[in-house]
């Protein structure tokens, strides 16, 4: 049989989980698709002159457990992260449960000169690490003068 | 009520230089011992601290800087670059035979059951 105790540091990871949902900047590109805050998993977007890049913090996962789908300018992260069990013991207990587990899918849209063919995508110390870089017509360079 | 001085220091800037999230974690407990699984993604090997002091474990971890990104943060859901929790053992618990895992930002800790507390370092073994 399974129990969750009432333990001290539940309450504590909620309270610090609303506050990092309050700590969000509210004033960053309302999106249509939703923020999702405090969903499975965080990301991190920032946008440099030659690229977009998107840090996704999924830890535990298999790479290949991970689908990136990119269609018309819109990027769908999804895969399943699976539950660590107590080892098959009937009398293990459960004294926190607070890591996601379960099917996730989040939704970006990427800026409109995202090149589709200069996505990288990179797994490592579980952060998904996707590097979108912008067509060239629309980087920014310097234009001599005649 | 934001103030339009996106330029200027905020504030609470100092007090950021302190501020830790708290990784999620799942605690089992068995009849041999605890298991602990602690999500730290971001963090690489060399930048997780695990210390076990009288009854206190505490878990610390420094996410890799590369993970600033370049440019402008223009989506933020990870505002702060470190974790820190602190967990208070029991004494049943054998902290001289805590091991440790850690992989794909996942820590894995097992502590058996036996008697004992004082103070030592944990070796990250790698996963």
């Amino acid at each position: 049989m399974l129990y969750r105790s009432v333990f001290p540091g539940d309450l504590l990871a909620q309270l610090e989980r609303l506050q990092r949902g309050m700590r969000a900047a509210p004033e960053l590109s309302p999106s249509i698709r939703g923020l999702a805050r405090g969903g499975f998993p965080a990301i991190n977007v920032s946008a440099g002159p030659q690229s977009t890049e998107i840090h996704v913090f999924a830890p535990g996962m298999n790479p290949a457990d991970i689908e990136l789908h990119l269609e018309k300018g819109v990027l769908t992260i999804q895969g399943e992260r699976k539950a660590e069990a107590p080892a098959g013991d009937e009398k293990a207990a459960v004294h926190i449960d607070e890591r996601f587990s379960g099917r996730f899918r989040r939704v970006l849209t990427l800026p409109e000169d995202a090149d589709p063919d200069g996505v990288v995508a990179r797994y490592r110390d579980g952060v998904l690490h996707i590097s979108v870089s912008r067509k060239q017509a629309s980087q920014p360079r310097r234009i001599d003068i005649q | 009520m934001s103030t339009n001085n996106g330029n200027a220091a905020r504030p609470d800037e100092a007090v950021r230089q302190d501020e830790v999230l708290m990784p999620a974690v799942d605690v089992f407990e068995d009849e041999g011992g605890i298991t602990l699984y602690a999500d730290l993604p971001g963090v690489p090997r060399d930048r997780l601290s695990l210390h076990v002091e009288s009854d206190t474990l505490t878990i610390e971890g420094q996410m890799s800087p590369e993970l600033a990104g370049g440019g402008e943060a223009t989506h933020v859901e990870v505002a702060v670059p470190r974790y820190r929790r602190a967990f208070t053992l029991s004494r049943e618990l054998d902290v001289d035979k805590v091991a440790a895992a850690f992989e794909h930002g996942v820590l894995r800790l097992r502590i058996p059951k036996a008697s004992h507390a004082r103070p030592r370092r944990i070796e990250v073994q790698v996963g």
